[in-house]
């Protein structure tokens, strides 16, 4: 029992971490009908950047410098990958963020010269606590309240702003927007920038869970976190959300089986599944091509 | 009359809960020109995406040749979401009581059984129907010779193997002798090395047209042939599509918002509006028709 | 008319041909003059391999038009395949000590030593059909696996297709990680002990290397899959799929039957993605697992894109410009280097795949075309085009 609350809860916990860099993918796909394949590696940076700023900063600065320069680490990839390619074909875009990704990586590599570099422990989030009889860390009770409150506050920023309406307007249609008078190059700029501030926070609660940070962190956590959106239907921000948890508590309670080398697997099994099955998700729009 | 090449019987499209085609008859004699027109949003490119398994029909019977080609009706959510009619023609639960067994076999070889045609387009351009599309849609790497040669693929007999190994040099050599004899017939010959999307509006049309013909088709479908094209320019579409008509011995159907040329060409003449069929007949019928004036023109609505 | 031009499609190939022969005696005499140990060799060999998986998934990608990212996991088929079916018999104990032995007593290359006997000449001849059918084999152990899983996931569209065969490969690298395969696959650890483009060094009986050939054979083993591949690209089948890459309406409407012609794509990329990785195999001396990541895609493809997509000489160009950079010209940049006294800043381990993903980045971004857009290398020897139609006008005389 203890042993199943315990995975439970680190499921939802997983699984909340998963959504915030899904929401990122989501939104970037719903309006430039892009994988993002750089998102996950944003992420990694966003883990190394704060290793190596705790190394001489106090924890309360490190964080929001983070955060920040993690914003416009999305911001510039935005402007230098993605801007430049916005009339050429959508496969050419997707090699440019293979290539962001591959980058990324590298200087990554380059950076902490191929050493796993140790997380630091954040003050309150790494503490334990005790719930229905199963210890564990703060970070696994903090995760899905913070999730919904971001969320909540984005659904908010979405569907009551400006620019909120802006961003739908790009989605639902890039070029007529575009005629309407929408800066499309602000809306896509805003969406990279709160893209990456998800990934950041979500960087921040994730590797607070394991030991270490590697160049390539990022890869598999952002394929999962697509994959979470696409099961949610790519696009929409709570199905995003909610594949996320999905995705999350089931792989951690593969990983407390015999099974755990599917883990992974299992993720990407269940994304062939959904793709057959309901190739739009669990809330996606269908879309026909015209004849 | 001759006989129907093509019958299309009661199709009903829906999509969702909007119906694009409702409950449209058509019939094409062999030999003819038949027109569908109709005004913007009619549905007449989803009646000819019917026809051509680009979409599968909601409700009802297409038949080529007598053969029942496409056939479908309202299953699983659309059972419940229908709105067109005669639901239930194609069902199996189909027992009439104003028909006898043999009429009804007479106008649907499958009545009673409930059976779903659904091909593939490829498969209804096997059968010897083919198209052309209202947005030019050619292969825009290749060249006007390759564009043609394409077409070809779909009857000749080699597989992956010969064609790889050159074992079909003979039938390749076919293929390419009867691609420059029928470029040469269309006078596009000048062309064949130039890229295709790199020709003048007017030739490409042309060129899609030659590309449908290499398919050796019975039945040919035109989606507004005349579309961008300038007075002079339709004049010569239409000597041009009596040229093929009696040139290759083909049934003609096009979708066409020019009037003077479906008038000049057409032997029949089909309207629709709001997915439904308002009037038909012969193009004298049809011009003085007040349904079809009304459609075109709109009503003066009384308080 | 036809004729002047069909001449100067065979000139540009048969210089072609002519050169791609040159290189690859001059490979043969080189190996045999300089170090056998110099990176060149290295660059070639992997280059070679890479050429091939490159040529495949250009198959694919760029003539086909479906964007798929599966080509690690069907290179990691064919490896296997090639590992599991050719460490002989008594070397099986030493390779699975940690799963006790092999399940598996067999391998193609023993099968053919029985009949022609297992040194000298006959030992040449057995290893030879030996490797020839183990790849063959390993190329149709992946096209099976590609039909499966191309039955579903090849109606998906574009990016769907990609982010699909991406799952597909990371699923098939679990299993074959997978403990309880151990018997079969060795699990999480390598496979070694099978032949490898060394042993195609020829030997005294005492082992002394009297010939090399280590760097020819993967060069005439990929290029015959890629010339295979050009073939197949230039039938009717190659422009059938050109045709969906363009337009995928018109071409069904044209008669082309997408499922079947996507298929036959997706099932022919895979078993040359097959083959290269029981090349790759080969090269490497060991397989394992681990090694047939995403990123592995994902550098196929960037060589893929910057040789152009849609041309196969370009990918070939792409791999071994690729590999020599990666490999050899940039390692400089991973060295401290001091001069004088002035210590060269930046330089140290790790810098040469930054200075590498960046020029990478302004290939993807400012060359788009890559080096050869759809060109392939014969057109670069044809005459120019002007040339061309003068002669054109010309034969046309000469006929009437």
């Amino acid at each position: 029992m203890e042993f199943l609350v315990a995975q439970i809860l680190s499921g939802v916990s997983l699984g909340g971490q998963y959504a915030l860099i899904a929401i990122g993918y989501t939104m970037v796909y719903g309006i430039l009908r892009l994988i993002n394949f750089a998102h996950g590696d944003v992420f990694m940076c966003a883990g190394l950047m704060m290793v190596f700023m705790c190394a001489s900063l106090p924890v309360y600065v490190s964080i929001p410098l983070m955060l920040v320069l993690t914003v416009l680490l999305g911001f510039i990839i935005e402007r230098a990958a993605y801007k430049p390619l916005r009339s050429a074909p959508r496969m050419s875009v997707m090699i440019s963020a293979i290539g962001v990704s591959y980058l990324l990586q590298n200087v990554a590599l380059y950076a902490t010269g191929g050493q796993p570099q140790t997380y630091p422990s954040l003050p309150f989030v790494s503490g334990t606590v005790t719930i229905l009889g199963a210890s564990t860390h703060w970070v696994t009770v903090i995760t899905p309240v913070l999730v919904i409150v971001l969320v909540l506050l984005l659904q908010w920023l979405i569907n009551h702003t400006k620019i909120g309406m802006a961003m739908r307007a790009v989605a639902k249609d890039f070029e007529t927007s575009q005629l309407m008078g929408i800066q499309i190059n602000k809306v896509i700029s805003v969406t990279f920038i709160i893209g990456s501030f998800l990934a950041a926070v979500g960087s921040l609660l994730y590797f607070t869970n394991y030991p270490t940070v590697i160049p390539t962190s990022g890869a598999m956590p952002g394929l999962k976190a697509f994959v979470a959106a696409v099961f949610g239907g790519i696009g929409s921000i709570p199905g995003a959300v909610i594949g996320a948890f999905i995705i999350g508590i089931c792989e951690t309670l593969i990983k407390g089986t015999s099974m755990t080398v599917f883990s992974d697997a299992f993720t990407f099994a269940l994304l062939i599944v959904v793709l057959v099955v309901k190739p739009t998700g669990l809330f996606g729009e269908k879309a026909t091509d015209k004849v | 009359m001759s006989k129907d090449i093509l019958s299309v019987e009661n199709i009903t499209m829906q999509f969702g809960g909007v119906v694009a085609v409702n409950n449209l008859s058509l019939h094409i004699p062999e030999g003819q020109i038949v027109a569908l027109i109709g005004p913007n949003g009619a549905g007449k490119t989803t009646a000819f995406n019917c026809i051509t398994g680009v979409y599968e029909p909601t409700n009802g019977l297409v038949k080529f040749l007598d053969e029942p080609m496409v056939r479908n009706h309202p299953t699983g959510k659309m059972k419940k979401l229908y709105k067109g009619e005669n639901p239930l023609l194609y069902t199996a639960e189909y027992h009439p009581e104003d028909e006898t067994k043999e009429q009804m076999l007479a106008r649907d070889p499958l009545a009673g059984t409930g059976k779903i045609v659904s091909p593939t387009p490829d498969k209804i351009t096997k059968l010897g129907i083919a198209r052309t599309f209202q947005n030019i849609r050619l292969w825009k790497s290749m060249t006007v010779f390759e564009n043609v040669l394409v077409a070809k693929h779909m009857r000749a007999k080699q597989n992956v193997f010969s064609a790889t190994f050159r074992g079909n040099a003979k039938e390749e050599k076919r293929m390419r002798d009867e691609t420059m004899a029928l470029l040469v017939e269309q006078g596009l010959e000048k062309y064949s090395d130039d890229i295709a999307t790199s020709l003048p509006y007017g030739i490409q049309r042309r060129l899609e047209i030659a590309r449908a013909l290499a398919t050796d088709p019975k039945l040919l479908l035109l989606d507004e042939p005349a579309a961008g094209m300038n007075p002079q320019e339709t004049l010569e579409l239409a000597a041009f599509i009596h040229e093929l008509r009696d040139k290759y011995g083909l049934t003609i159907f096009l979708i066409e918002h020019h009037m003077d040329l479906v008038m000049r060409i057409s032997d029949y003449i089909y309207v629709i509006d709001f997915g439904s069929k308002i009037a038909e007949g012969i193009p004298q019928e049809i011009q003085n028709n007040q349904h079809v004036i009304d459609a075109y023109l709109g009503v003066v609505e009384d308080e | 008319m036809l004729k002047a031009k069909d001449k100067e499609a065979r000139r540009g190939n048969l210089i072609t041909f002519a050169i791609v022969l040159v290189l690859t005696l001059v490979t043969m005499v080189l190996e045999n003059v300089m170090s056998p140990g110099s990176l060149l060799f290295t660059v070639i060999k992997k280059g070679a391999v890479y050429s091939l998986v490159a040529v495949s998934m250009n198959l694919l990608n760029g003539f086909t038009g479906l964007f798929s990212l599966g080509q690690a996991g069907f290179m990691l088929l064919g490896a296997y395949a090639y590992a599991i079916f050719m460490i002989p018999d008594a070397a099986r104990d030493s390779v699975y000590y940690l799963f006790e032995g092999s399940s598996i007593h067999f391998s193609f290359q023993e099968m053919f030593q029985h009949l022609f006997g297992a040194t000298g000449f006959g030992g040449g001849v057995s290893l030879v059909l030996g490797v020839l059918v183990a790849i063959i084999f390993a190329g149709l152990i992946a096209a099976f696996f590609a039909y499966l899983i191309g039955l579903p996931v090849l109606r998906l569209k574009s990016d769907y297709l990609a982010i699909a065969t991406l799952g597909f490969a990371e699923i098939l690298r679990a299993i074959f990680q997978w403990q309880t395969l151990g018997k079969v696959t060795n699990g999480a650890n390598i496979l070694k002990g099978y032949p490898t483009f060394a042993d195609f060094n020829i030997t005294n009986a005492s082992g002394k290397v009297l010939f090399r050939l280590s760097a020819v054979v993967p060069i005439l083993l990929a290029g015959i899959c890629i010339f295979l591949i050009v073939l197949l690209i230039n039938s009717s089948y190659g422009r059938a799929f050109k045709a969906i890459r363009d337009d995928e309406i018109a071409a069904e409407a044209m008669g082309v039957n997408l499922a079947k012609h996507k298929s036959l794509s997706f099932v022919i990329s895979s078993f040359f993605a097959g083959v290269s990785g029981a090349l790759f195999a080969m090269f490497a001396t060991t397989v394992q697992a681990k090694v047939f990541t995403s990123a592995m895609t994902y550098e196929i493809l960037l060589i893929v894109v910057i040789g152009g997509i849609g041309s196969v000489s370009g990918s070939c160009i792409a791999s071994f410009l690729y590999i020599a950079c990666s490999e050899w010209w940039l390692r400089f940049l991973d060295n401290e280097a001091y001069i004088g006294a002035f210590k060269v800043p930046l330089l140290r381990n790790g810098f040469r795949m930054v200075v590498f993903s960046i020029i990478i980045m302004i290939v993807v971004l400012f060359f788009r075309k890559g080096i050869m857009g759809e060109r392939e290398l014969p057109d670069l020897f044809r005459k120019r085009p002007k040339k061309a139609k003068k002669n054109v006008v010309e034969e046309g005389k000469a006929d009437e």
